[in-house]
């Protein structure tokens, strides 16, 4: 067994020097000094309405994204159609592309000069440096996390069950809610939890549109970005740590919602 | 209900899967489709649920035209080969699955499950979760589901196909009685010429895409009507330049006129039968079923020469003509 041993110190070993390290470091650093300095900070105004901006991006991106990608899936699993090989390649772009070009790539499009920008300013629309902004760039960066957890269990499952439920009377919408739908729960589930954890720690693609006015359009993410780049080290650890419960907490879900069989 | 099949063609790409086939299937009969795989028949069940749609021609159900109506509005029960259990949902609720959508009263669904479920002999299962089932008892339970809502036509697509030898030997004479029980019009389809020929009343033989025969099993086995269906249905062999069933073949000691010189290869015996296997001048291999009496009086062995004969008199001559 030494060579197994081996493998699974090197396994370890990779994700404590990558992965743990500097995550303990950030809690370590936080609560040096005790509670009453993290409560402070995040209690404060900004820290508050930053963490609301991103709960809002977050509770309106996955929603979307979740039927999006089902129905996508479902698309490209069960019809047969023209670009249906475009859309299958589409829906991994926003993995492909950085953040940073696809903030890039909105700020463009929405900006004075951009396609959508002039009609969006005559009619009084705020999208740039507004909230809209935000939501746009955090849909955008969690498309695929759905559909490409739903794609290979609808291909697994095929679709005979369907059939043996349209023999026995059942409509469409029957069909998907008691049938298709019941069969691919985990991996919606499973999809939904990377979503969230996407959208919450999104920062290129936001950093870019959101213009970052504190107080106003900040997220958690560019908050911490902010308080580093004014030498409040301490008060960034503090977001910082929640953000990391958070995704420490989505780790927890994500394991316990699996089925076993799927490890 | 009755079943017409008029006409229908059907391609998948460049592939004929049925060629203009018309096929009649009485109210109540029990009809087995017979060919071997790629002959078109389950494409032909799966047009008559509705599943697939005809590139030409019609379904009729009860006289009715039907070849544009939904499979859910069709009326029929269909059993696939893999079950197609629903696998989160308990045997309970699969099986209730066709009463549940239709909103039924929760007591007439407990008890009509229950009926079901004591049919199948599935009475102490309808907690379990399909995975927790035999392959025969996923495929009751999916009989059981079919039968729910009192569908007016089975339709079962190798139903037993991926079941070992003994469990679908149980099942076969389970169908059959079950057939007299519950009188639903039955069409079934198998690759297995012996389950067609012992199940059904009726066998419709394809090949190709194209309705060789229909007829009843001993129809097709004494008068087939075709090279096709005499080689499929039953065992056939070639005996100088035609083909007979390998119990009309006749062995003597003396040469007689259009008798073929074999040579005894093997011999087995087989119970009340007797398979001896030959091989002619060309070296082509035959073997006969003799009974057992007459194989005794012939005190054959192992390497001799003897002249075989066909007795195919009971069988028609004009369809002996089309075979040659």
């Amino acid at each position: 067994m030494p060579r197994r041993l081996g493998l699974r110190a090197i396994a370890l070993g990779y994700l404590l020097v990558i992965l743990l390290a500097p995550l303990g470091m950030v809690f370590y650093r936080t609560f040096q000094h005790g509670l009453e300095p993290v409560w402070r900070v995040l209690s404060d105004h900004y820290t508050v309405h930053a963490f609301e901006i991103t709960l809002i991006a977050t509770a309106l991106a996955v929603p979307l994204n979740t039927v999006f990608g089902v129905l996508c899936a479902l698309a490209i699993v069960r019809r047969r159609f023209r670009g249906k090989g475009l859309l299958n390649a589409f829906i991994d772009l926003p993995l492909a592309v950085s953040p940073v070009v696809i903030g890039l790539a909105l700020y463009l499009l929405y900006g004075r000069t951009g396609w959508f920008g002039p009609w969006l300013q005559a009619h009084g629309i705020q999208v740039l440096f507004a909230l809209p902004a935000i939501v746009l760039a955090t849909i955008f960066v969690s498309v695929p996390f759905v559909a490409r957890e739903v794609i290979p269990v609808l291909r697994e499952q095929g679709n005979e069950q369907e059939q043996a439920a349209a023999t026995l009377g059942a409509s469409r919408w029957q069909r998907f809610w008691r049938i298709t739908l019941p069969s691919i729960r985990w991996a919606v589930i499973y999809g939904v939890i990377l979503t969230t954890a996407r959208c919450l720690g999104e920062y290129g693609a936001v950093a870019v549109v959101s213009g970052r006015i504190e107080g106003k359009t900040e997220t958690a993410t560019t908050l911490i970005d902010d308080m580093i780049q004014n030498f409040q080290n301490g008060d960034a650890y503090a977001v910082a740590v929640v953000l990391a419960a958070i995704a420490v907490l989505v780790l927890v879900l994500m394991t316990v919602t699996r089925p076993k069989e799927a490890l | 209900m009755s079943i017409e099949i008029r006409n229908v063609t059907k391609r998948f790409g460049s592939f004929l899967a049925l060629d203009d086939v018309s096929l009649q299937i009485p109210d109540g009969s029990l009809t087995a489709v017979l060919g071997p795989s790629g002959s078109g028949k389950s494409t032909l069940l799966r047009i008559v649920a509705g599943l697939e749609q005809p590139d030409a021609g019609e379904i009729l159900l009860s006289g009715e035209e039907a070849t544009a109506v939904s499979p859910q509005r069709r009326d029929v029960g269909f059993v696939f080969q893999h079950y197609a259990a629903f696998k989160h949902m308990t045997v309970r609720d699969n099986v209730a699955f066709a009463l549940t959508i239709r909103k039924r009263p929760k007591q007439e669904i407990r008890d009509r499950v229950e009926e079901l479920l004591e049919l199948v002999q599935l009475q102490g299962f309808a907690d379990r979760y399909p995975s927790r089932l035999s392959g025969g008892q996923r495929q009751r339970m999916a009989l059981a589901r079919a039968l729910a809502a009192k569908p007016r036509v089975l339709l079962l697509d190798e139903p037993f196909g991926a079941l070992d030898a003994r469990v679908r030997a149980e099942l076969r004479d389970w169908l059959r009685r079950l057939h007299e029980e519950v009188h639903v019009t039955t069409v079934f389809v198998t690759h297995d010429q012996e389950e067609a020929m012992e199940i059904a009343d009726r066998v419709a033989v394809f090949d190709h895409g194209r309705l060789e025969q229909v007829g009843a099993p001993a129809e097709l086995y004494d008068t087939p009507a075709s090279e096709f269906v005499l080689r499929f249905v039953g065992d056939a062999v070639r005996l100088g330049s035609a083909l007979v069933r390998p119990h009309e073949i006749v062995l003597r000691r003396w040469p007689s006129d259009g008798a073929v010189e074999v040579e005894i290869e093997r011999i087995a015996v087989l119970g009340a039968d007797a398979r001896v296997e030959l091989s002619d001048g060309d070296g082509d291999r035959l073997s006969a079923r003799l009974r057992r009496d007459e194989f005794e009086d012939l005190d054959l062995t192992r390497g001799e020469i003897v002249w075989a004969t066909a007795s195919a008199s009971h069988r028609d001559a004009k369809a002996q003509q089309t075979l040659r």
